[in-house]
């Protein structure tokens, strides 16, 4: 499962996306719209992407992590406004041991920060700003 | 020739529409389209990654008629 949704994300079918008798070992990460940035308080995100490009990134780094790791990794990501504390993007990771689902949980969403043109906007009470993510 | 531009985030705002065709010269690269749309203001241009046809493509790419383009902003996904 490989998608960009408008709409809150169906938290528990990511998860299924990645159920596999063999695998003794599944993660969920959510990334989740936070109340606040460098103390300024943000009372929603938006964002938006590049669909065409966005959802092929998304399934390489899927299958990179399969190539590397032999995990299943499903990953969704919203479009439009999130509402603080809902999850912006959910990531589902399955591996036959524990050890290698944690490197390819943080691989998948390290390289989804880093290459999938997804674009985020903080709303504050009196205003708003596109913000990068850091590098690295 | 005509070429079809695609924005984002704050290109986006910036040019006021998400995407539109344009008439360019034949032989038009991608960072020259990009300095020609969005001139340095006082904070210097945004940075960004070029893409022809849906692929990153460097900047020094010349741009071909029916092309895709795109000027990808720092990106904020996850």
């Amino acid at each position: 499962m490989i998608a960009l949704v408008d709409g809150r994300i169906d938290v528990a079918g990511v998860r299924r996306a990645v159920d596999d008798s063999g695998f003794g070992a599944v993660l969920v990460f959510e990334g989740v719209g936070r109340d606040s940035f460098e103390g300024r308080a943000v009372v929603a995100l938006e964002y938006e992407a590049y669909p065409e490009m966005a959802v092929p990134e998304m399934q390489r780094i899927a299958d990179e992590a399969q190539a590397r790791w032999g995990a299943k990794v499903a990953i969704v990501h919203r479009t439009g406004r999130v509402a603080i504390g809902e999850p912006s993007v959910v990531i589902a990771v399955g591996t036959p041991h524990r050890a290698a689902c944690y490197e390819a949980s943080r691989y998948a969403i390290d390289e989804l920060k880093l290459r999938v043109p997804v674009w985020k906007k903080e709303i504050y009470a009196d205003g708003s700003a596109w913000k990068a993510n850091a590098p690295g | 020739m005509k070429v079809r531009v695609l924005y984002f985030a704050n290109l986006r705002e910036r040019r006021g529409v998400a995407e539109e065709e344009l008439e360019i010269e034949p032989g038009t690269t991608l960072a020259a389209l990009y300095a020609s749309l969005f001139p340095a203001g006082p904070d210097g241009r945004i940075p960004v990654a070029y893409t022809r046809n849906r692929a990153v493509s460097p900047g020094s790419t010349p741009i071909e008629p029916g092309d895709e383009v795109s000027f990808l902003p720092p990106l904020g996904g996850g």
